[in-house]
């Protein structure tokens, strides 16, 4: 990860943000509320990485909609399939995104949505398998500003 | 004049036991709560709670949603083909307003 | 104020040398050329793409009968799909009746009055740009094709004026960056050509589907410029030569752009 590329980009967001309308100060989501977030997913269940890919941009032209796919490794059958898909960020108002609820009947282990990203950050997917075991992958984004912030 | 407001693609046939790939995009603010209008006032919270899709007696897919997903929220998921059938679509607000797409799907052996 | 103009200016360092003479333009690339390959796809796919959802209002309301006149638009032209293909290629152009210049948002409105009795419809309102846009979506893939002979020559010369006069606190004209520096990045944006190809077009930043002139006005603010009204003479015109500039560009309504 380019650092003093994201420090640019950040710097130059603190700009975009002052010239454009007057925005209150949003929250940020604490890493204690993120792991709270995580817990209520997971009922406090280990989560190993692996098994889960989440395919998200390196850097995101827009944080207002930032097209994310989740992946799991599973046969989806009776037996042995992904429960749910849970997407946490870490740096958002709100720690959690979005939940999916999949099931055998689902066929395949894959969703795709949009999804916002108030800053540059990293975002965590989790599935639950019907064994009751977590597993996990996490991408860090960069949200970029655009130039012409519309007024109106 | 009812407005469109969802938008369903799919298949309109397939055979048992096909995995069919859905798509689905509602029209919705998926107002955060964070966002302030001209006049410096808040513009309150207003989003899609979820997606439940229902198809051949049970709830086969679920979206939960907060504030974080784009608006007009749009998804890709996939459906065992089991048997011919309407796949419900319901979107719910935080008001409780429900938004109803059905889709036919025709399942051949 | 002063201090957040020269910051801005000072990340305008980045760029290479603006040209500043008016030349003749080289051949442009449409909007969609310098999307991310997400962002391409997602228009593409019409399943995906949220404009879609004005197109089929505005299909909706073609077949709506309103106004004292009782009249809906499909009760004079029928099936859109065959009687709408090819106009949005063909505007803004200037109504031969009235001697002005008119895009297809004030075509439509000028039904609305004289044909439907209905009232004219405010600029970004959802059924405007609904039938605005499912009216352009009829002509989707084909080339722009506007004439700027005749009639059109002072309307076109303006809005070429208007493309190339340095304007605004950061006097920047639209041809430096749209002819000079398109390619290069601005912030974390990649300057486009300003084809208009797209439009109306659901902008990620607004977060719904948006008018022409809409952007046309965030371009404006963006070098700090006056923003003109919407359907104002000045985008009027310029919208005349940007249609100009995207000939034979097929036509990609409804656009996905940031």
């Amino acid at each position: 990860m380019d650092l003093s590329r994201r420090e640019f980009v950040v710097g130059l967001g603190a700009l975009a943000v002052a010239t454009a309308l007057p925005l209150p100060a949003l929250a940020i989501t604490t890493p204690e509320q993120r792991d709270a977030a995580i817990r209520e997913a997971t009922k406090g269940a280990e989560i190993k990485p692996g098994r889960v890919t989440l395919g998200i941009p390196q850097v995101a032209e827009n944080g207002l909609s930032v097209f994310t796919t989740v992946t799991v490794e599973s046969p989806m059958t009776e037996q042995d399939h992904v429960r749910a898909i849970h997407l946490i960020s870490e740096k958002n108002p709100l720690p959690r995104i979005v939940s999916f609820q999949l099931g055998p009947r689902v066929g395949r282990a894959k969703v795709s949505t949009n999804i916002r990203l108030a800053n540059s950050q990293r975002v965590l997917a989790i599935a639950e398998m019907s064994d009751g075991s977590f597993w996990s992958d996490e991408k860090s984004v960069i949200v970029s500003i655009g130039a012409c912030i519309d007024g109106g | 004049m009812a407005l469109a407001i969802a938008r369903v693609a799919m298949p309109a046939t397939a055979r048992k036991g096909d995995v069919i790939e859905i798509k689905a995009l509602m029209r919705h603010v998926m107002e955060p709560g964070y966002r302030v209008d001209n006049r410096g006032q808040i513009i309150p919270r207003d989003i899609v709670k979820s997606l439940s899709v229902m198809y051949a007696g049970a709830e086969v897919f679920r979206m939960d949603m907060h504030p974080a997903v784009a608006a007009n929220p749009f998804v890709v998921f996939s459906t065992v083909a089991v048997e011919t059938g309407e796949l419900v679509f319901t979107w719910v607000d935080e008001k409780g307003a429900a938004t109803v797409e059905k889709k036919l799907l025709t399942v051949t052996e | 104020m002063k201090r957040l103009t020269a910051a801005f200016v000072a990340t305008l360092l980045v760029l290479p040398v603006l040209a500043d003479s008016p030349a003749t333009s080289p051949a442009i690339k449409p909007g969609s050329a310098f999307l991310s390959p997400e962002l391409k796809t997602l228009q593409a796919d019409e399943a995906a793409n949220p404009g879609m959802l004005w197109v089929e209002n505005g299909a909706r309301l073609w077949s709506e009968r309103i106004g004292s006149a009782n009249r809906s638009c499909a009760d004079c032209h029928g099936d859109a799909a065959a009687s709408m293909k090819g106009v949005a290629t063909t505007y803004p152009k200037v109504d031969a009746a009235s001697g002005k210049l008119l895009n297809l948002e004030m075509r439509i409105n000028a039904c609305r009055t004289s044909q439907q009795r209905a009232e004219p419809l405010d600029y970004e309102s959802e059924p405007l740009l609904a039938l605005t846009v499912f009216v352009a979506r009829q002509s989707l893939n084909m080339p722009m094709a506007v004439q700027v002979d005749g009639a059109a020559a002072p309307f076109y010369s303006k809005g070429k004026e208007f493309f190339h006069r340095r304007q605004g606190q950061l006097n920047l004209s639209c041809a430096q960056c749209h002819d000079g520096a398109a390619g290069a990045r601005l912030r974390a944006d990649v300057i486009s050509n300003g084809a208009v190809t797209g439009y109306p077009a659901y902008r990620l930043e607004w977060q719904t589907l948006g008018s022409l002139h809409r952007r046309l006005r965030a371009c404006s603010l963006g070098v700090r410029a006056t923003q003109f009204d919407y359907g104002s003479e000045e985008y009027l015109s310029l919208e005349l030569y940007l249609a100009k500039r995207s000939g034979g560009l097929p036509i990609e309504t409804p656009g996905i752009r940031k």
